[in-house]
């Protein structure tokens, strides 16, 4: 959901820790060709950061043994990797088809009183990052919000009440 | 209704772990299948009828021998997770309640087609599903059912989960390849197909994820007894997803043929609130609308959905009851095909937001007869002027709404020269 058209600078190298560092060597074997690891390596860069800086995009380039255009261009286009931080906890609210049928408005206008934040922006706590997200494959049990990657199904307001107190 | 085939472990506690799923007979098929010789394999699935379960409904054992022979590369299998059209939620039950089945099928395809490596492609947002996946890879792996002698056979096989990162365009086989290159997901132009050069320019299949876990059932039991199931050219069983406005929402597994309405209300419990059915999308949110009336005789196959000049699609069915909006519905679903557009053509890129600007522009009243009709003209002047299907996979359902429920478009218009101005004068 972040600002899509530039990255910031942590002023401080980047590297994966120990875990990361395995798991990309894992990898790399699995792939006849290196960019393969472009996506890979973005995902073990947030795991660890929570988002990915001008200089983890440089540090993947170069483990990768490509350009940091390339693993840049991947980071723009897909939108779940963040390019700068988000909040504690980032919630995404389902907002397509059924969500949108069993009352998904009814959530966000909810969330964006008690936050005080729209989707898209981050409060200034930095608590809580807010995002609409399109159809996220749990329709049976809409509306659905995922909070911190993890989904809360058949979404109600009573739910939802007790979802935000555990957050706040 | 409901039958128990792809969905027999589901309800069993523990059913994603190697020992109860081995216990309720996963694995169990392979010493059939590598007894048997790799074209007696797709001949098998030929026979069942299988058809893809991505949403094209195309033929799998057909797909299969499409693949160019000893070619001297390597050949490839990806299996589509990405479940992202709006509507569907069917493969994660698979991959949470059941991955193994899955693992298992993808042993027996890979076998068929003579490939050694697979690559599972999963949406991004899938984080519980794609941990549920990988430990399940990794059991298969230690029981060595993957790895370099697949079940004490002469057989290599490796399995690699690339998880995507929020782009619905990566479901289309070619960006999905795209993707696991390293690329934007921006579809290639076909030809060539994948099954000549896909991966890596590799000969490459691909299939869903539901289409793949359906192997392991057909290659025990025999294509006959698959072909029990379902009607003469949709055999088999599917995963449907209901949801909507319905009373009891949810993933049931049914035969194919069953009568949609019949479906609708003994199983999905019928329309919530005792409200009144005002349209039925049939096979996620692609799928042009189908009325009360024309619902009446539909059945959940292939044919009556296109008899029916809409499209089975990847069984997810969504219900709408008669407060809907349909304006407002387009609204949605431009706006979510807008923002997945790849960017590639400019029928897609540009045509699907000025679509949608003219549907925001109708909503605030400040719409023109002229409007609904350029409407009706863009989706015929976008649909197939682009490089892949996503942009009639809008325009497709969105000229249907303009069909069946112009009169809710001119509604909303307010100029002069309209008669729903007038009436509202009156
Ligand atoms: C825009 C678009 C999105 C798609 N999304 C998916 C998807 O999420 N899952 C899927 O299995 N197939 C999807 N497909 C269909 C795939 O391109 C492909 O036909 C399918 O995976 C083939 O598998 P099958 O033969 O087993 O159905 C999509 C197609 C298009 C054009
Ligand atoms: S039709 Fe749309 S999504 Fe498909 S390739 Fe063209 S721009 Fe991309
Ligand atoms: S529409 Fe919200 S999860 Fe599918």
């Amino acid at each position: 959901m972040s600002d899509r058209s530039q990255l910031i600078s942590t002023g401080k190298p980047f590297q994966y820790d120990q875990e990361r560092d395995a798991e990309f060597e894992r990898l790399v074997k699995r792939y006849p060709m290196r960019e393969s690891m472009i996506l890979p390596a973005l995902w073990l860069i947030q795991e660890q950061e929570g988002w990915v800086s001008q200089e983890a995009i440089a540090y993947a380039a170069d483990r990768i043994g490509t350009f940091a255009s390339k693993v840049y261009e991947a980071a723009t286009f897909y939108t779940m990797y963040h390019l700068q931080p988000m909040g504690e906890n980032h919630i995404c609210i389902c907002r397509t088809l059924s969500c949108w049928l069993r009352g998904k408005q009814e959530i966000v206008d909810y969330l964006e009183n008690e936050i005080g934040i729209k989707p898209g922006q981050i409060s200034k706590n930095g608590k809580f990052s807010l995002e609409e997200v399109e159809c996220l494959g749990h329709c049976g049990t809409a509306p659905v919000v995922q909070v911190n990657g993890e989904f809360h199904e058949d979404m109600s307001m009573d739910k939802l009440k007790s979802l935000l107190a555990t957050l706040k | 209704m409901e039958v128990k085939i792809l969905s027999a472990k589901f309800d069993i506690k523990d059913s994603h772990r190697i020992e109860v799923a081995k216990e309720h007979g996963a694995y169990s098929t392979l010493d059939k299948v590598f007894s048997m010789t790799p074209a007696e394999v797709i001949e098998e699935v030929k026979n069942s009828g299988l058809r893809g379960r991505g949403g094209a409904g195309f033929p799998t054992g057909i797909k299969w021998s499409f693949l160019p022979k000893d070619t001297g590369k390597p050949v490839y299998l990806t299996v589509n997770s990405d479940e992202s059209e709006p509507g569907t939620f069917k493969d994660r039950y698979i991959l949470v309640k059941d991955p193994h089945m899955l693992i298992e099928g993808i042993i027996i395809c890979s076998y068929a087609i003579g490939s050694h490596d697979t690559y599972i492609y999963i949406r991004g947002e899938y984080t519980t599903q794609v941990k549920a996946l990988q430990a399940a890879i990794d059991e298969a792996y230690a029981a060595n059912y993957l790895g370099d002698t697949v079940d004490g056979n002469d057989f290599k096989l490796n399995v690699t989960v690339h998880r995507g990162a929020g782009a619905y365009i990566c479901g289309e086989e070619t960006a999905l390849l795209e993707s696991i290159e390293g690329r934007k997901g921006q579809p290639r132009s076909k030809p060539p197909f994948p099954a000549v050069a896909g991966l890596y320019s590799c000969p490459t299949i691909i299939n869903n994820v539901q289409t793949i876990a359906s192997l392991p059932f057909i290659l025990n039991n025999g294509a006959d007894a698959y072909k029990a199931y379902g009607t003469e050219k949709s055999s088999g069983t599917h995963l449907f997803g209901i949801s909507g406005h319905v009373t009891k929402p949810g993933m049931y597994e049914l035969p194919l043929g069953l009568p949609l309405l019949e479906v609708i209300e003994k199983v999905a419990g019928g329309i919530w609130k005792g409200r009144k059915l005002k349209a039925i999308i049939p096979g996620g949110s692609s799928t042009p609308v189908l009325l009360p009336d024309e619902a009446k005789t539909a059945t959940l196959d292939y044919e009556s959905m296109a008899e029916h000049k809409t499209m089975f699609g990847s069984g997810g069915i969504v219900v709408l009851d008669e407060t809907v909006d349909i304006v407002e519905l387009a609204k949605n679903l431009l706006d979510f095909y807008h923002h997945e557009s790849c960017g590639q053509c400019t029928p897609c890129r540009e045509g699907l937001g000025w679509m949608l600007k003219i549907v925001k522009k109708i909503l605030r009243g400040n719409g023109s007869m002229d409007d609904v009709d350029l409407l009706r003209e863009l989706c015929d002047n976008i649909e197939m002027k682009t490089v892949c299907v996503l942009s009639a996979a809008c325009t497709m359902p969105i000229r249907s709404y303009l069909d069946k429920f112009r009169h809710e478009f001119e509604a909303y218009v307010t100029t002069e020269d309209s008669p729903a101005a007038e009436e509202k004068q009156e």
